[in-house]
C-alpha cells in the first residue's frame, strides 16, 4: 500500500543510461543487423483495395538466377480460426496469418500477397515484377457507414455479427456490437433540461513512429532460430511467429532491437513470419525492411470512426443523461477498439443514465493496431465536444460543470467496477489555477478545454537483478524501451537496494535470457515491470541480509537493510552491499534477485488539457499558441519523462486533430502515403507544451505509480477542435481540422 | 455472499442484473456460475477479466473473494 514518503532516487532527473548510445548513433536499431550470407526479402501488395487471387504463378520469378526463395500463405501449416493473444490483445490466429500474406483475397491496396528473397535487395525487386497475379477486382468498402448498410459488398463470407439477439442468417461487415448502460437513459432525458446531441468523425490515422517495421532473421533447422526486429514487445513476437510456422516457443529467440517509436504500432508481427519462413526456404539468414510508403499503406493504423452523442443536464449544470453510438473501423479483419472506446467514453463523468452502443466493422484498410489510448481518443472526442458546447448552452464554466459531475473514488463506472482514488478532481483543480487559464485570451484566439481517461494496464513482467562482485547490479527486464523505462527501472532498483543509480545497469534481455514478459503498452511497464524490479530488489536484499547474518553469526531477523548497508542490531556492525558481494563466493555464491510477477491494481490515470489557437480566417490555418497538459502520475518516478510523456501525447493528439488523415481516392488507394502528404507536427509547428504533474498515488503500487504513456493523447482532439470552434464560431466535428476544412466551416458559416 | 454485477452484456445470458454467489475464490464463483446460468459458457466468461472490489485482473484463477465482495466481469484492455 503506496503512503507519502521521501525517496532518496525516485523522483530525480537521471541521465537516460540509454541516451549516449542514441545520440551518438551508437545504438542499434531495427535495420542495422547484418548476418555473413544474408540475402534480401521484398513483399509483392495487392494493387487491389479488393479482390478475389484467382491465380499466382512465380514460375518466372523463381527461375531468376539470384531468386533464393519465394513464399505464399500456401508455404505456411494450416491454421484454423481461434482466440491466440500474443500481444495487444485477443488475435484471431487465422487472421493474423492472412493479414502476413492474403489467402485468397486481398483486402486492401498493400495487402501482402507474397515474398520472394534474392541475394540483393534490386533483385528480389526486379523478380517481384516477373509473377503474375490474376485478380477478379472487387468493389471496395471504404467507410464505416457504408460498410454498415445491408446492401454493402461484405469483405468475409464467414463473419457473422457477434452481440446480437438473435443469430443472424447473413455474413455482415459488423463483426461484433457491444452495449454497456447503467440506469434509466429515457428518464435521465426525460430530467434534462439542456440536451446537446452532435454526429462526429474522426480519420484513419497513423501513429507516425519514424523507425520502419525491420528485421533480420536467421531458422536453423536442428537448433535455435533467430529473429532481430524492432518490436514493443519480443515475446510477443515470438509467440505469434512461432505459431505460424509452427514451432516450439523453445526453439526461436527473438532480440528486440532499440525501438525508434512504436505507440502501439509494434505490437504486432508484420514481417517476421516471413521472413523467417523465406529463411527456412533459402537456408540463408534473411533481412527485410519496409519502406515509409509501406508502413502506411501495410502496418497497422488507428481506427476511424463515426460517432453520435447525446448529453442532457439540468440548467445548473448536473447531467442527467449520457448516450452514445460509436462505429469503429477495424480494417480488414475484426477487432477495433471499439470496446475500450465504449468503456472510456464517460467515464471522466460520474452520471447516474448512460448507454452506449458501439459496433467493430470491417473495410478494405489495413488492419488496424493499437494507438496509444486505442479506441479511447476517438470517442472522448465525441464526448468532449458535447461537454464543452453544453457548457456554452448552460452558460456554465467548462471547469466548473467538470468539477460539477467529474468522477471520483467510489463513482460506479459504466464498465464495472466503481473507481479507487483518482487524480480527475485535482487535475480540473490544477487547470484552473494554472497560468494558463488565468490568462486572458486575446480577441483573435479560441481557447479549448477537454478531460480524458484510461485505465492503464498490469500483466506479466519478469526481472531478474544480477548482482556483481564489485557491489553494482545490472537489472535484467524484458520490456522494450519505448520511453526512458530503463531509467525508471533503475531508479526504482536503487531506492529499494539504497544503491546509487550509477552502479545499476538496466537492460532489455532476449526471449531466452529473462521469463516472458507482456509487451510493452497499454503504459503497463514503469508500473508493471517497475513493480518487479521492486520484487528483485527486494529479493536482493533478503539475501543480502542472510549473507551478512551468516558473516555474524546472527539471524537474519537481527539484520537491518538501510541505504545499501547491512546493519548488524545486535552490534552494529556494518557491511556494505560491495563488501557482502566481494565475499559471496564464501557466503553462497553470488546474489541474484528475481521478481516474476503478474501485476494487479494498475491505477486509470485523467488528464485534462488546455489548448489556445489562433486561426487564419483567410487560409484555414491553425496555429497552437499554448498549451497545457495536466495529468494525474500517481508517483513519478522520473519527472523528465513523465513529462516527455504528457507534450509526446499532445503533439501527436494536435496532430489527429489538425492535419493526420488517410486520404483514399475512390478504387480505395490511399494518396498520401509518405510524410510530405501525410503531415504529423514538426516541432517548429508547437509551441512548448506545459505540463503540470498530479500525484494521487495509486494504492496498489508500493510508489503510487499509475501509467503515463497514453492518457496524454486522449484530451487533445477535443480540446484543440473546441478551440477552433471558439475562434471561428463554428462547431467542429469532423476531424481533422485541416486548412481546407475549417476554411469551408468559415465560409459556409459567413 | 458476495456480490456479481453483470454487464447488459451477461445480462443477455443470465437473465438477472446481479446474483448473489457463495464462493471463497475466483474460480469457484465461476464455477457456481456457471451451473446457475445454461447460457453462459466457459469460453464467454474465462475469456473476460474480473475486477473484485475494484482490482482489475486479467488472468484470475483463485483470487480470494469474500462475503462483502463486488464482482464485476468486463473486456481485457489491453492498450498501445
Amino acid at each position: 500500500m503506496s503512503e507519502a514518503r521521501e525517496y532518496k532516487y525516485i523522483g530525480q532527473r537521471t541521465v537516460r543510461p540509454d541516451g549516449f548510445d542514441k545520440v551518438t548513433g551508437r545504438a542499434a536499431f531495427g535495420a542495422d543487423l547484418s548476418l555473413p550470407g544474408m540475402i534480401w526479402g521484398k513483399i509483392l501488395r495487392s494493387p487491389y483495395a479488393h479482390a478475389s487471387i484467382k491465380s499466382i504463378d512465380t514460375s518466372k520469378a523463381e527461375a531468376h538466377p539470384d531468386v533464393m526463395a519465394v513464399v505464399t500463405y500456401q508455404d505456411y501449416p494450416a491454421v484454423s480460426s481461434g482466440g491466440f493473444e500474443p500481444g495487444d490483445g485477443p488475435t484471431d490466429l487465422r487472421d493474423l496469418a492472412r493479414n502476413v500474406l492474403a489467402d485468397d483475397k486481398a483486402l486492401y491496396h498493400g495487402h501482402a500477397i507474397l515474398a520472394i528473397a534474392a541475394r540483393t535487395e534490386a533483385a528480389a525487386e526486379k523478380a517481384l515484377s516477373l509473377v503474375d497475379i490474376d485478380y477478379e477486382v472487387l468493389k471496395p468498402v471504404m467507410d464505416v457507414a457504408d460498410a454498415m448498410q445491408p446492401d454493402s459488398a461484405v469483405l468475409h463470407a464467414d463473419l457473422f455479427t457477434k452481440g446480437l439477439a438473435e443469430q443472424p442468417e447473413n455474413p455482415s461487415n459488423i463483426a461484433t456490437r457491444m452495449e454497456l448502460k447503467k440506469g434509466d437513459i429515457e428518464a435521465g432525458f426525460a430530467a434534462a433540461e439542456v440536451v446537446v446531441e452532435r454526429d462526429f468523425y474522426t480519420p484513419t490515422v497513423h501513429q507516425g513512429y519514424i523507425e520502419p517495421h525491420a528485421t533480420t532473421v536467421r531458422y536453423d533447422d536442428d537448433g535455435q532460430s533467430m529473429v532481430w526486429c524492432s518490436t514493443q514487445g519480443h515475446f510477443d513476437v515470438r509467440a505469434s511467429t512461432a505459431k505460424l510456422l509452427s514451432m516450439d516457443l523453445g526453439k526461436l529467440k527473438v532480440i528486440a532491437s532499440e525501438i525508434g517509436g512504436g505507440f502501439g504500432g509494434k505490437t504486432t508481427v508484420y514481417l517476421e513470419p516471413v521472413a523467417l519462413m523465406l529463411s527456412k526456404k533459402s537456408g540463408r539468414p534473411v533481412k527485410m525492411t519496409m519502406t515509409r510508403d509501406e508502413v502506411f499503406r501495410a502496418s497497422g493504423p488507428g481506427s476511424a470512426t463515426r460517432s453520435t452523442v447525446k448529453i442532457g443536464a439540468k440548467k445548473d449544470g448536473t447531467i442527467t443523461a449520457m448516450q452514445a453510438k460509436l462505429c469503429y473501423e477495424a480494417g480488414a479483419f475484426k477487432g477495433s477498439p471499439m470496446g475500450p472506446g465504449c468503456m472510456t467514453v464517460f467515464t471522466p463523468y460520474d452520471v447516474e443514465n448512460i448507454y452506449i452502443e458501439g459496433y467493430d466493422v470491417v473495410v478494405n484498410k489495413p488492419k488496424v493496431a493499437a494507438y496509444r489510448a486505442p479506441g479511447a481518443p476517438q470517442a472522448e472526442f465525441a464526448a468532449e465536444m458535447v461537454i464543452n458546447e453544453l457548457a456554452d448552452e448552460l452558460n456554465i464554466d467548462p471547469i466548473e460543470l467538470r468539477l460539477q459531475n467529474a468522477a471520483k473514488e467510489g463513482t460506479q463506472t459504466v464498465y464495472g467496477p466503481k473507481l479507487k482514488a483518482v487524480g480527475l478532481v485535482e487535475c480540473l483543480e490544477a487547470a484552473k489555477n494554472s497560468p494558463h487559464y488565468k490568462q486572458a485570451l486575446p480577441k483573435n484566439q479560441g481557447r479549448g478545454l477537454a478531460a480524458g481517461f484510461w485505465f492503464n494496464i498490469g500483466g506479466q513482467s519478469s526481472v531478474v537483478i544480477n548482482m556483481n562482485p564489485d557491489g553494482t547490479g545490472t537489472i535484467v527486464e524484458g520490456n522494450p524501451d519505448i520511453g526512458g523505462s530503463r531509467a525508471s527501472m533503475q531508479l526504482m532498483a536503487a531506492e529499494e537496494l539504497g544503491i546509487d543509480v550509477s552502479k545499476l545497469n538496466p537492460i532489455v534481455a532476449d526471449t531466452e535470457h529473462v521469463p516472458y514478459s507482456a509487451t510493452t503498452g497499454g503504459s503497463r511497464t514503469t508500473f508493471a515491470t517497475g513493480m518487479a524490479v521492486i520484487e528483485a530488489a527486494r529479493d536482493v536484499v533478503q539475501q543480502m541480509k542472510e549473507r551478512a547474518a551468516s558473516v555474524w553469526n546472527v539471524t537474519t531477523e537481527q539484520v537491518d537493510w538501510a541505504d545499501g548497508v547491512a546493519i548488524n542490531m545486535t552490534s552494529d556492525d556494518r557491511l556494505t552491499a560491495a563488501e557482502i558481494c566481494r565475499g559471496a563466493e564464501r557466503t553462497g555464491g553470488q546474489i541474484s534477485g528475481r521478481g516474476n510477477i503478474n501485476a494487479r491494481g494498475a491505477g486509470p490515470s485523467f488528464a485534462v488539457h488546455l489548448c489556445d489557437v489562433e486561426v487564419d480566417k483567410e487560409t484555414g490555418k491553425v496555429d497552437v499558441v499554448r498549451y497545457t497538459a495536466i495529468q494525474d502520475a500517481g508517483k513519478a518516478i522520473h519527472p523528465s519523462y513523465v513529462e516527455g510523456q504528457y507534450q509526446g501525447g499532445a503533439a501527436q493528439g494536435i496532430g489527429w486533430a489538425l492535419n493526420e488523415e488517410y486520404i483514399y481516392n475512390e478504387d480505395g488507394v490511399m494518396e498520401n502515403a509518405g510524410f510530405l502528404d501525410y503531415r504529423i507536427p514538426l516541432a517548429s509547428d508547437l509551441p512548448m507544451i506545459d505540463t503540470i504533474i498530479v500525484e494521487v498515488p495509486n494504492a496498489f503500487h508500493p510508489f503510487g505509480v499509475r501509467g503515463v504513456g497514453e492518457t496524454g493523447i486522449v484530451p487533445p482532439l477535443a480540446a484543440v477542435a473546441t478551440a477552433i470552434s471558439d475562434s471561428i464560431g463554428v462547431r467542429m466535428t469532423h476531424l481533422p481540422c485541416s486548412p481546407p476544412r475549417v476554411l469551408k466551416a468559415i465560409q459556409d458559416a459567413s | 455472499m458476495a456480490t456479481v454485477i453483470f454487464s447488459s452484456e451477461l445480462q443477455r445470458l443470465t437473465g438477472e442484473e446481479h446474483a448473489s454467489v457463495i464462493a471463497t475464490n475466483y474460480r469457484d464463483l465461476v464455477a457456481e456460475l456457471l451451473i446457475r446460468y445454461e447460457k453462459l459458457t466457459e469460453d464467454e466468461i474465462l475469456t473476460m477479466a474480473v475486477a473484485i472490489d475494484g482490482e482489475i485482473i486479467h488472468d484470475p484463477l483463485l483470487e480470494t473473494v469474500s462475503p462483502n465482495s463486488e464482482v464485476h466481469f468486463l473486456f481485457r484492455i489491453s492498450g498501445g
